[in-house]
């Protein structure tokens, strides 16, 4: 750690403050609790909400994993990882299961989380209602109202014109039969794991100003209707050419020279985990 | 009418914008037109009381400015009133105020009681989305989940109201102004609310395509029973359309009565100048 910084490199009052919005997030599943972010040598919009919120829980006893779309060892992940070394004391690893927060991106690790654990995500876009209504006021008030029917006309609009609900990413989840959520842009695949899940989810959006939560046990419902439930990724069929893994969310290769697709784990901590347990394609 | 039900009751309706002071809280007298030239307040609707039998359709007629949109967005709840009871016998027996209940009651009352029309469809439509969806977005709002159900009852509603099924994907921005009201139409009566208010339908479309509209709202209110008020500075709809009629002046009622009584035997200097001009 770099002594010239204060613990977290946020002063105390600042990480006081988060932990205010975090408190009052958690009391309110789903509910989005303005904050006042600040300012980090990171450019909003590049993981800034969460990276508050990571920074006003971390103690020394902490062990941090940083996610970005799954992988370790992207230039985010890396660059986040080593700012937060430098900053606090907190050790770090790849592995999901031996980490105690973890800090993502995109992606819900595929090894079930456990209570002693904080998943903290990134989100770009809080608000479900922005792309039917431009104005924060009268969001708020939609939210108050619990007038959600747009969110769904959206949903109706896509089975309109495909066909089929079109929403890939940051596919809007019910929370507690109250609030409508979005669960920043992880993959329809990941959305069943924040229905009563053992851990806590934390949602950090800097650029936007807004924290809120998901807490262990929670009912969380991706919307659909009846005869359009919600579906996740189809990866039936699909083999992580690396770790052999099946039915965990996949990144697709292709190779222009031999035309051949490939699958492999998004999920690199895990791909390299089974590896290293032994497990690979060719047995 | 008296033995006739009623289906929308106000009462003293007060609509200012602006604080009041002393002098025209006390005595509108004072007032330029429905200005205060003391404090500047703008008296938008003045103790305007109404009621409304069922399957009728009232007139509102009066020029601009003088309260029309104001009385109708305070009965659409789109706006806040200053003072004043409403009552719909289709609500509770007609016995709660419906400006007193929470937001969530008042959005139950829009959704599954009242129907609007604008004047301005962009007012009323999603312009983005397609008109299947539009007219769904009330079926949404009351409730219902099921696609297949909702997009067969879109369907029957914009033929109904002769959008060609076609074209119900397409959004509304692509379609001619009498086109973009008969979609507004479908959307407001989707889920067959007792009551439809209409702003101005009519305004900024040529005479063929009026008529049709008109045509249409005089085949719906038939049809379903429909109970309407109905706004226009157009005396022409309001004889056509209208049972009985109302003529507002700066933000008072200044008239009332049997919309053929008015047409005929105008008795306040304002609807006399109004018919007049008609003439």
């Amino acid at each position: 750690m770099n002594k010239e910084y204060n613990y977290g490199f946020l002063d105390e009052g600042s990480k006081k403050a988060i932990r205010r919005a975090l408190l009052k997030a958690v009391s309110i599943p789903g509910y989005q609790v303005p904050f006042g972010s600040r300012e980090l040598p990171i450019g909003r919009g590049w993981g800034t909400g969460g990276l508050q919120i990571t920074l006003s829980i971390l103690g020394d006893d902490d062990i941090l994993k940083v996610i970005d779309q799954g992988s370790d060892d992207s230039v985010n992940a890396v660059s986040i990882r080593k700012f937060v070394t430098a900053c606090t004391d907190v050790e770090t690893t790849t592995d999901s299961e031996e980490a105690t927060v973890i800090q993502s991106r995109h992606r819900i690790p595929e090894t079930p989380l456990r209570n002693d654990q904080i998943l903290v995500l990134q989100v770009p876009t809080p608000e479900p209602l922005r792309h039917v209504e431009p104005l924060e006021s009268v969001t708020r008030k939609m939210h108050a109202e619990m007038d959600y029917s747009a969110v769904w006309l959206a949903l109706y609009e896509d089975i309109v014109r495909v066909g089929e609900i079109e929403q890939g990413a940051d596919y809007p989840v019910m929370v507690e039969d109250r609030y409508i959520m979005n669960p920043s842009p992880i993959p329809r695949f990941d959305n069943p794991k924040l229905h009563m899940s053992e851990a806590l989810y934390l949602f950090g959006a800097g650029r936007e100003k807004k924290i809120y939560a998901v807490p262990p046990y929670t009912k969380v419902e991706s919307l659909g209707f009846e005869d359009f439930p919600f579906k996740i990724e189809n990866m039936e069929g699909r083999k992580c050419h690396l770790c052999g893994a099946e039915n965990v969310f996949m990144d697709e290769f292709f190779d222009a020279a031999t035309g051949t697709k490939m699958y492999q784990c998004s999920d690199s901590g895990y791909c390299m985990k089974r590896r290293s347990e032994g497990m690979n394609h060719e047995e | 009418m008296k033995n006739e039900k009623t289906a929308l009751t106000l009462k003293h309706l007060v609509v200012k914008h602006g604080d009041g002071c002393e002098l025209c809280n006390n005595d509108e007298s004072v007032l330029e037109r429905n200005r205060c030239p003391h404090c500047k307040t703008i008296w938008a609707a003045r103790d305007v009381s109404l009621q409304v039998y069922q399957g009728e359709i009232l007139g509102v007629v009066g020029e601009s400015g003088s309260g029309k949109s104001t009385l109708m967005k305070s009965l659409y709840m789109d706006m806040e009133p200053t003072e004043g009871e409403y009552f719909l016998d289709c609500y509770e027996q007609g016995q709660k105020n419906i400006f007193e209940l929470s937001m969530q009651q008042k959005k139950y009352v829009r959704n599954y009681l009242l129907g609007m029309v604008y004047q301005n469809p962009y007012l009323g439509l999603r312009m983005f989305f397609s008109s299947g969806a539009n007219v769904a977005e009330k079926l949404i709002a009351a409730g219902n989940r099921n696609v297949a159900n909702m997009m067969n009852q879109c369907n029957r509603l914009l033929s109904h109201m002769e959008v060609p099924v076609s074209r119900v994907k397409e959004p509304p921005r692509n379609f001619s102004g009498g086109m973009q009201q008969r979609v507004q139409i479908a959307k407001a009566i989707a889920n067959h609310p007792p009551i439809l208010f209409l702003d101005e339908v009519t305004t900024g479309l040529d005479l063929s395509v009026q008529a049709k509209v008109l045509d249409l709202v005089k085949k719906i209110q038939l049809e379903y029973g429909i109970t309407m008020i109905v706004v226009s500075h157009d005396l022409a709809v309001i004889r056509m359309l209208a049972d009985r009629t109302i003529v507002m002046l700066d933000g008072k009622i200044v008239e009332e009565g049997l919309t053929d009584q008015i047409m005929e035997d105008p008795q306040h200097i304002y609807t006399q100048t109004l018919v007049n001009s008609l003439l």
